[in-house]
C-alpha cells in the first residue's frame, strides 16, 4: 500500500477505535491514540528519503476516482514542501497526546478520538492534490476543534469554539465559491492541471478568486485584522490542543497561501504583495506589542504567534527565493518552537493551576530543568543564532530587504520586540522571589514531560545548526514555483 | 391515444396512488375494530407501512415503463418517479419516527395513518401531474390532509392554532394558484403543460396577461414551498403541529411542491425564463436571508427548525432560479437529502420534548450527549448536514446547487448564498454546543431510552445522511438523468 494512504488511514482507524471504546476501556483509548499517531509519524519518516531525492515533483501519488459528477478524484501526493508540513503534524500529534495523558479525565476516549480526527484532517489538507478533496479535509479539520475546545476547554469555551468555527466557516465558504468557479471554467479540480489553466481565466475572475482564497487563508493563519478569533480560541482550548492549533493548524493557512494563492494566481498575488506585506507588517508589530502587555501566559504566546506568522506571510509575499525558503523553513520551526512554548506553559499550568504570570516567580530555583528547557525555547522563539527560528527569520529579512527595504525595517523591529516580550515574560516567571504556592507545587520535569519536550528542543538546535537537510528540498520545490512565476506568467506581466 | 377508456398501462402507471388510496381507506375501515384498549395499534401501523412499501415498489416498477397516462394528464417520467419515491420514503420514515410519539400522546389511531397516506397520494399526483387541473387536485388532496394532520392533537391549543393558520393561509394561496390557472387557460386555451409550452413558444401572446398569470401561480407555489415573501405561515405551523407532523410537512409536501414548481416553470413557462429569473433571484435571496437571520434569534427548537426550513427552501430556490438540468438535478438531490435530515432532526426533537411537548427550548437539550449519547450523535450528524459540513449529504446538496448557480453565471447569488450558510452555522452550532458542553438539563435527566421505532427512524436517517455525504453519486447519477424535463 502507498505509504501516504497508509499514513492517512492510520489516524482514521485510530479515531474509529477510540470512538467505539467502551467506558470501561476508555483508558485503552489513549494507548490506541498514541500508537496510531506514532505509527503515522514513523510512516511519515519513511517518506523522507524518496521525497528528498526528487523534491520538485509530487511523490507517492495516489489518484482514484471518487465522485463522477462532477469529476472528483481522491488525489494525494507530497513534494519537498508539503513533506515538512506532514512531518510537523505527525510529530506534534503524539506529543500533544502524551501531554494530555493524565489530565483529561472525562470522556477521554472521545478526546483522543477527536485529536486523531484533527490529525487526519490536517494531514489531508497538506497532501491533497484535488481542490475538492482539499476543501473536504479543510472542513473536516474544523469539526474536531469545535468539540475539543467546546467540551474540554476552559473559560468561555463554548463561545470560543463557536467563534472559531464561524470565522473559519466564513472564509471557507468563500473559498468554496472560488473552487466551484474554477471547476465550472476549467472542468477539473486537479491542482496540477489548474496551476496550468488558471492564468487563462479572465482577469477579473482571477482577482475575485485570489481574494476569496486569500480571505480564507488570512483568517486561518491569521493575519491582522482577521486574527480576533485566535486569542480567545487559543486561550479557551485545552493547552495540548492549543499546541496543535498554533503548531499545525496555523500552517494550513500559510501552506495554502503559498501553494494555492501564489501557485494558482501568481500575477494577482504579486500585484497584491504590497498590501499583503503591509498587513503582515502590522501583524508583526501589533502582535508583539499586544504580547508585551498580556498578563496571561497563553494569550501572550498566542499573540507572539500572530507576530511570527506575520513573518511567514511577509516572506511569501517577497516573491524571491530567500523569502519563499525562509517562509517555509520558518513554518516548520515556528511549529516546533510555538508548540514547545505552549507545552511548557502547559507544564506550568498543570502544576500551579494558573495561567496568570503574576502567580509565578522564582520557578528557576525550584525546577531548574523546566527553566532550562523554557530558556532554550524562549531563545529559539526570539530567533537566536544557532537555533531554528534564526535561519527562517534571517532569510525572510533578507528576502524582504531585496523586495523593499522598508519591509525589512518593519520586520526587524518585530524581532527586537519579540526579545522584549519573551525575556520579560521569562524573567517574571522564572526569576525573582519564589511566589506563593510555587515552591510546594513545582516538581521538576517528569520523565514523560522530558519525552515530550526533548525532541522539540533537539530539533530546534538541529535545524539551527544543520540547515541543508531540510532547506535543499524546500529550495528545490520553491524553485519550481519560482520558475513558474518567471515563466509564462511573468512574461504576461511584463507585456 | 385519446381513447375513451383508460388502458391497463394507465392503471399501471398510477398504481402507487391507487395503492395508497386503498390502504388509506382500509385503515379507516379497520380503525374501529382494532386496538388493545391501551392506545397502541400495531396492526394499523403495520398496515400503513405495508401500504407505503407496496406503493414505493409500484412507483419503482412503473418507472420501467415511462410515459403519459390518462390522456396525458399524468406523465410518469424519471422526475415524477424520483419525487414519488421521495415522498413515499419520507412517509415511511415519518411512520417509524411517529410511533413513540403517538403512543405517548395516546393518539395512535387509524386516522393519522390514513391521512398520512392520503396526503402522500396527493403528493404522488403532484409529482407526476402534467396538467394544471390534475396538479391542482393533487395539491388539494395533499394540502387538506396536511391541514388536518397539523391539528391532529385536537385537545392541544397549539396544534389547533397551527391547523387553522395553515388552512386559512393555505386556501388563500390555493386561490391565487387557481386564479393563475384560469388565466393561463384563457390565454392559451389549454391546461396541459406541453400544449401551454408550445403555444407560448409559437405565437406571441399579451405579455401583461401572461405575466399576471405566471405571477399568480408563482404566489401559489411560493406559499407552498415557504419561499419569501410568502413564508409567514411556516414558523407558526411547524411550531404548533405535532413534531412528527412538522417533520413530514417540512419534507414531503415541500418536496412535492418544489416538483410542480420546477415542472411548471421549466416546461410551461420555460420560454420566458429570462423574465421570471430576476423575480426568482430576489425571492431566493430573500428566503435565505429571512430564514437564516430569523433563526438566529429563536430559542424554541421547533421554531428554529421552521426558520431553518425556510432558509433551505431558499437554497433550493437558487437551484430553481438557475433553470437548467444541472439545477433541477441539484434541487432533487437537495430535497432528498433534506428529507432524511429533517425528519431525523424532528424525531430527536420529539424524543427530547417528552409528553405534551413540554421541553422545546434549546437549553432543554443541554447535556444530551452525556445521558443519551446516541441521540446526541445522530442529532449532531443532522445538524452538521444542515450546516453543510463535508461528508454529509447537506454539503453535497449545497455544493451541487451553488455549482448549478455558477454554471448559470449567478456569481453574486452564489457568494451571498454561501455567506448565508456561514451565518446559519451559528444557530445550528448553538444546539450542538449545548448538547455536548453543558450540564444535563432536567428535561434530559428525565429521558427514558428511546423506543424501537424512533431508533430505527433516526438511525436510517443518519446512515442515509452519511452515505449520501460520502457517495453522492449513488443518488446524483439518477437525479441527473431524471432531471431532463421536457
Amino acid at each position: 500500500m502507498n505509504p501516504l494512504n497508509l499514513m492517512l488511514v492510520v489516524p482514521l482507524i485510530g479515531f474509529l477505535l477510540c470512538v467505539l471504546a467502551s467506558k470501561e476501556r476508555a483508558l485503552l483509548a489513549r494507548s490506541i491514540a498514541l500508537a496510531a499517531s506514532v505509527l503515522a509519524f514513523v510512516i511519515a519518516l519513511s517518506m523522507i528519503g524518496p521525497v528528498v531525492a526528487m523534491p520538485t515533483g509530487f511523490q507517492f501519488q495516489s489518484d482514484v476516482p471518487w465522485i463522477t459528477t462532477p469529476i472528483i478524484h481522491y488525489h494525494v501526493g507530497v513534494d519537498g514542501f508539503s513533506l515538512w508540513m506532514v512531518l510537523l503534524t505527525t510529530l506534534l500529534t503524539p506529543l500533544s497526546i502524551l501531554a494530555s495523558w493524565n489530565t483529561v479525565r472525562e470522556r477521554l476516549n472521545l478526546y483522543f478520538a477527536f485529536l486523531l480526527l484533527l490529525e487526519f484532517g490536517v494531514l489531508g489538507v497538506f497532501v491533497s492534490l484535488d481542490m475538492f478533496l482539499y476543501y473536504v479535509f479543510w472542513e473536516v479539520s474544523i469539526v474536531p476543534v469545535l468539540f475539543l475546545v467546546g467540551m474540554w476547554g476552559t473559560e468561555k469555551r463554548s463561545a470560543a469554539a463557536v467563534k472559531f468555527f464561524l470565522y473559519t466557516m466564513t472564509g471557507s465558504v468563500l473559498m468554496l465559491a472560488g473552487i466551484i468557479y474554477l471547476y465550472t471554467k476549467t472542468n477539473t479540480f486537479d491542482f496540477t492541471r489548474l496551476a496550468l489553466l488558471a492564468h487563462s481565466l479572465p482577469a477579473e475572475a482571477r482577482w475575485l478568486m485570489f481574494l476569496a482564497f486569500f480571505f480564507a487563508f488570512a483568517i486561518k493563519t491569521p493575519l491582522f485584522p482577521l486574527h480576533t478569533w485566535l486569542p480567545d480560541t487559543y486561550a479557551a482550548a485545552p493547552t495540548p490542543v492549543t499546541v496543535m492549533l498554533a503548531g499545525v493548524l496555523s500552517k494550513m493557512g500559510t501552506y495554502s497561501l503559498l501553494r494555492f494563492c501564489v501557485g494558482l494566481f501568481p500575477e494577482e498575488a504579486q500585484h497584491a504583495a504590497p498590501w499583503v506585506a503591509a498587513l503582515a507588517g502590522i501583524s508583526i508589530i501589533y502582535g508583539a506589542l499586544v504580547a508585551i502587555v498580556q498578563p496571561n501566559m497563553k494569550r501572550l504566546v498566542a499573540y507572539s504567534s500572530v507576530s511570527h506568522l506575520g513573518f511567514v506571510v511577509l516572506g511569501i509575499f517577497c516573491f524571491n527565493r530567500w523569502g519563499f525558503d525562509g517562509a517555509v523553513y520558518q513554518m516548520v520551526n515556528h511549529g516546533i518552537s510555538t508548540g514547545a512554548l505552549f507545552l511548557l506553559v502547559w507544564f506550568l499550568e498543570e502544576r500551579r493551576q494558573s495561567l496568570e504570570i503574576a502567580d509565578y516567580g522564582g520557578v528557576a530555583r525550584v525546577a531548574p530543568w523546566l527553566a532550562t528547557a523554557f530558556m532554550v525555547t524562549t531563545l529559539g522563539s526570539i530567533g537566536l543564532p544557532m537555533l531554528g527560528n534564526f535561519v527562517g527569520e534571517f532569510l525572510i529579512l533578507q528576502g524582504a530587504a531585496k523586495a523593499s527595504f522598508a519591509w525589512a525595517v518593519f520586520a526587524s523591529v518585530g524581532v527586537i520586540l519579540s526579545a522584549v516580550y519573551m525575556l520579560w515574560f521569562y524573567q517574571r516567571v522564572f526569576f525573582g522571589e519564589i511566589a506563593e504556592g510555587v515552591a510546594a507545587r513545582m516538581p521538576d520535569l517528569s520523565l514523560r514531560e522530558c519525552a515530550v519536550i526533548l525532541p522539540l528542543i533537539i530539533l530546534m538546535i538541529w535545524f539551527g545548526i544543520s540547515t541543508s537537510g531540510m532547506m535543499e528540498p524546500i529550495s528545490a520545490a520553491n524553485g519550481a514555483l519560482l520558475n513558474l512565476l518567471e515563466g509564462p506568467a511573468r512574461v504576461a506581466v511584463v507585456k | 391515444m385519446n381513447s375513451l377508456f383508460p388502458s391497463s398501462a394507465d392503471f399501471f402507471r398510477v398504481a402507487p396512488v391507487i395503492i395508497l388510496t386503498i390502504f388509506g381507506t382500509l385503515l379507516m375501515v379497520l380503525e374501529p375494530v382494532t386496538g388493545d384498549g391501551k392506545g397502541e395499534k400495531p396492526m394499523l401501523r403495520g398496515l400503513a407501512i405495508a401500504g407505503l412499501v407496496a406503493a414505493m415498489m409500484a412507483a419503482i416498477f412503473a418507472s420501467g415503463d415511462p410515459g403519459p397516462a390518462f390522456n396525458g394528464m399524468l406523465l410518469i417520467d424519471g422526475f415524477g418517479t424520483f419525487f414519488s419515491v421521495l415522498v413515499i420514503g419520507t412517509g415511511l420514515l415519518t411512520v417509524f419516527c411517529a410511533q413513540d410519539y403517538l403512543v405517548r400522546e395516546r393518539h395512535e389511531n387509524g386516522e393519522f395513518y390514513a391521512l398520512l397516506l392520503f396526503s402522500i397520494a396527493g403528493q404522488c399526483i403532484m409529482a407526476t401531474a402534467n396538467e394544471l387541473i390534475i396538479l391542482f387536485i393533487g395539491l388539494e388532496i395533499s394540502s387538506i390532509s396536511s391541514y388536518i394532520l397539523a391539528g391532529f392533537l385536537r385537545d392541544d391549543r397549539r396544534s389547533s392554532e397551527s391547523a387553522l393558520k395553515y388552512f386559512l393561509l393555505g386556501s388563500f394561496a390555493t386561490g391565487f394558484l387557481l386564479y393563475g390557472v384560469a388565466w393561463i387557460y384563457g390565454i392559451t386555451g389549454s391546461t396541459n403543460l406541453a400544449v401551454i409550452q408550445s403555444t407560448l413558444a409559437a405565437a406571441p401572446v399579451n405579455p401583461r396577461l401572461l405575466a399576471l398569470a405566471a405571477s399568480l401561480m408563482f404566489v401559489g407555489f411560493a406559499f407552498k414551498v415557504s419561499a419569501a415573501p410568502f413564508q409567514i405561515w411556516a414558523p407558526d405551523v411547524y411550531q404548533g403541529a405535532p413534531a412528527p407532523v412538522s417533520a413530514f410537512l417540512s419534507a414531503g409536501p415541500k418536496a412535492a411542491a418544489f416538483a410542480i414548481f420546477l415542472r411548471v416553470f421549466t416546461t410551461a413557462f420555460g420560454s420566458m425564463a429570462e423574465k421570471w429569473e430576476p423575480v426568482f433571484w430576489g425571492s431566493a435571496l430573500l428566503t435565505m436571508m429571512v430564514g437564516n437571520f430569523a433563526a438566529l434569534r429563536q430559542n424554541n427548537i421547533k421554531r428554529l427548525l421552521a426558520y431553518s426550513s425556510i432558509a433551505h427552501a431558499g437554497y433550493v430556490m437558487v437551484a430553481v432560479t438557475s433553470h437548467s438540468q444541472v439545477g433541477t438535478a441539484a434541487a432533487m438531490f437537495y430535497l432528498a437529502s433534506y428529507a432524511f435530515v429533517n425528519v431525523g432532526a424532528f424525531a430527536v426533537v420529539s424524543y427530547v420534548a417528552a409528553k405534551g411537548e413540554k421541553h422545546l427550548g434549546i437549553e432543554d437539550f443541554a447535556g444530551l450527549a452525556a445521558r443519551q449519547p446516541l441521540a446526541a450523535l445522530v442529532m449532531t450528524i443532522f445538524f452538521t448536514s444542515l450546516i453543510g459540513v463535508p461528508l454529509t449529504a447537506g454539503f453535497f446538496g449545497k455544493f451541487y446547487i451553488f455549482k448549478a448557480a455558477l454554471d448559470a453565471g449567478m456569481v453574486w447569488l452564489t457568494v451571498l448564498g454561501l455567506l448565508n450558510s456561514a451565518v446559519a452555522a451559528y444557530y445550528y452550532l448553538r444546539v450542538i454546543v449545548v448538547m455536548y458542553t453543558h450540564e444535563p438539563s432536567p428535561a434530559v435527566r428525565e429521558l427514558q431510552p428511546a423506543g424501537s421505532g424512533l431508533q430505527v427512524g433516526w438511525m436510517v436517517a443518519a446512515a442515509a445522511t452519511l452515505i449520501l455525504g460520502i457517495f453522492p453519486s449513488l443518488l446524483l447519477e439518477f437525479a441527473s438523468g431524471a432531471a431532463r424535463l421536457r
